[in-house]
């Protein structure tokens, strides 16, 4: 029973992780830039949420919706004024700026919300569901439902609308999609939005498990362990990758020796570094070579 | 197959004026001025480097140059974005294909389409059409592009810019690479639908034996200027080109070798 109390538990982590790999890996694909602040994003997203829901006291339907949009807001105008201008620079110039966002990103959050840890009220907080043996609280719940629903809609939307198609056609050639009259622009900017936006929901769900502060950003650094090991070119590997990372992280924590268990916090750069040995191109990476 | 220029009521659907183009500080395009009429096709000729690619830029918006102007029907679309040109109605058809490879054969197409406004069964209509012109791109609808063969790849890129309805379709080396069939295929089909649809046809080639004898007026360019401009027919028996672009000039001599080679194989 034990075993499937981790495995649960690894779950909803692993959830979180491969949302922000899927932020890492959208910005990726589409626009070659590597955003490091991916991290800091979900934290901004939570404290906004926060802002929203504890703050102001709004409904938490609204204030997630709320969130999103002001999240699409901050995502674009990210591109717009960041990074469009460093289109054409080198990508480790480009990292370095992600690199300094991350940091502002937190300051700006320490300034307005403080440092002390806060707790977002949501529906699910708190309660727990059993079944026999196993409990298992709703947060960890929310959290499966939720990420399982969002992978839904990101995968309907690339398959099946137009934009969708198009965002994958102008990150597989850019200047084919320039032809045809793809706004690859506005497409960059829509990519930018909706990663933050999906960063966001990751830390609104995440928010009722480890509670919220500026530096909760930080998980972002093993979100892009899984990005690496997802092929970084593939979304579905890269949230694939980001479960497995969650769900061997609690079982090490679990496992490990007492006065070891912080080693645990070492799986995802562990599992990286295997992956690196055995299959360096990433799980999915058969058919997701890069054209251009 | 060579018409001739009609100087009749028909005015110049494409107009290029004074076009210099760079790439950075290389001047790769200098001082160009070019027509092309309505209905036509007219070809560019030029060996490798001399510009023709850089043209079809700057015409899509790809590019944009640093002076001249480019007018088409009517409207100056000089350094516009080339979604803006592509809206416009010029489907720019470029060197290498360059198809969307992990999408399939059908989205591609479909891309081809994403600026029209004018409905779904329209689009549907035209997606029937170029399977229609293109049987083999029916047959591997639901194929990744990355998979055709290069041929194939080429048609989807003529049919992807078909899509776009456009009025003028910009074709850089569409024979690229392909076997002598191939080549026959894709030339009959630009002429079917500069005949059957009226696209009017811009087309670069390296194979002038194939350009000269499907268009009606032909440029020739070196680096990044127009040095000859005719009807094809005339261009065709221009001894200059004979001798660079379709290499007849010592076939009596190459022939004689031929033959003795073969002696010595015996
Ligand atoms: N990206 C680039 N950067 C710098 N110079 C370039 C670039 N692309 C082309 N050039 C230069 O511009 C000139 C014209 O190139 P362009 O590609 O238009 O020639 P082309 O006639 O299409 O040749 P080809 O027959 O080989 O396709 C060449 O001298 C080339 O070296
Ligand atoms: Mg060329």
């Amino acid at each position: 029973m034990e075993l499937v109390q981790l495995l649960i538990s690894g779950i909803s982590q692993g959830c979180v992780y491969g949302l922000i790999a899927l932020g890492f890996v959208l910005i990726y694909k589409a626009t070659e830039m590597v955003n490091f602040a991916q991290g800091d994003l979900m934290m901004l997203g939570a404290f906004i949420a926060f802002g929203f829901i504890n703050v102001l006291g709004w409904p938490f339907l609204w204030g997630f919706l709320a969130t999103l949009a002001v999240m699409g807001v901050v995502g674009v105008t990210l591109e717009r004024l960041l990074l469009r201008p460093m289109i054409g620079e080198p990508p480790f110039a480009v990292l370095m700026l992600t690199i300094g966002l991350g940091f502002i990103l937190r300051a700006v959050a320490g300034a307005i919300w403080g440092y002390e840890d806060k707790t977002l009220s949501t529906p699910y907080g708190g309660g727990v569901a059993r079944w026999g043996e196993i409990s298992v609280g709703y947060e960890n719940i929310a959290v499966v439902l939720g990420t399982l629903a969002l992978c839904v809609l990101v995968f309907v939307f690339f398959r099946k609308t137009r934009v969708g198609i198009a965002m994958q056609a102008a990150s597989q050639n850019q200047l084919a999609a320039y032809y045809v009259g793809i706004p690859v622009k506005w497409i960059f900017a829509l990519v930018w939005a909706m990663s933050a936006m999906i960063s966001a929901t990751a830390g609104i769900l995440v928010a009722p498990l480890s509670l919220i502060n500026p530096i909760m950003g930080f998980v972002g650094i093993k979100a892009f362990a899984a990005a690496i090991v997802g092929g970084f070119g593939s979304l579905p590997g890269a949230f694939l990758a980001g479960l497995m990372i969650g769900i061997v992280e609690q079982f090490a924590k679990h496992g490990l020796p007492s006065g070891l268990e912080g080693f645990s916090e070492t799986t995802a750069y562990v599992i990286l570094l295997i992956m690196l040995f055995i299959r360096p191109e990433g799980i999915f990476a058969t058919m997701q070579r890069k054209k251009v | 197959m060579c018409y001739g220029r009609t100087w009749g009521i028909n005015v110049a659907l494409l107009t290029l004026r004074n076009i210099e183009t760079y790439y950075g500080p290389i001047m790769a395009i200098r001082g160009i001025s070019l027509d092309v009429e309505s209905g036509t096709i007219v070809t560019i000729l030029g060996a490798n480097g001399a510009g023709k690619t850089t043209v079809l830029k700057t015409i899509s918006g790809a590019m944009d140059p640093q002076k001249g102007s480019v007018v088409f029907a009517d409207e100056n679309i000089t350094a516009w974005d080339p979604g803006k040109v592509a809206r416009l109605g010029v489907g720019h058809v470029p060197e290498g294909r360059e198809v969307f490879p992990f999408l399939s054969v059908e989205e591609n197409l479909r891309m081809g389409a994403f600026t029209r406004r004018d409905g779904a069964s329209r689009v549907q209509r035209d997606l029937e059409l170029v399977y229609d012109y293109f049987p083999t791109l029916a047959d591997s609808k639901g194929l990744a592009a990355g998979y055709l063969s290069g041929g194939q790849q080429q048609m989807l890129a003529i049919g992807r810019a078909l899509m776009l309805r456009p009025r003028l379709m910009l074709l850089d080396e569409p024979s690229l690479g392909l076997a002598p069939m191939l080549v026959k295929e894709i030339a009959d089909i630009v002429v079917r639908l500069n005949k059957e649809q009226g696209v009017t046809m811009l087309l670069v080639e390296q194979n002038a034996r194939v350009a000269l004898a499907i268009s009606d007026y032909g440029y020739v360019m070196e680096v990044g200027r127009i040095v000859m401009e005719d009807t094809c027919e005339r261009l065709a028996a221009a001894t200059d080109i004979q001798e660079f672009y379709l290499g007849m000039k010592d076939q009596g001599v190459r022939g004689r070798r031929r033959w003795k080679q073969r002696k010595t194989w015996r």
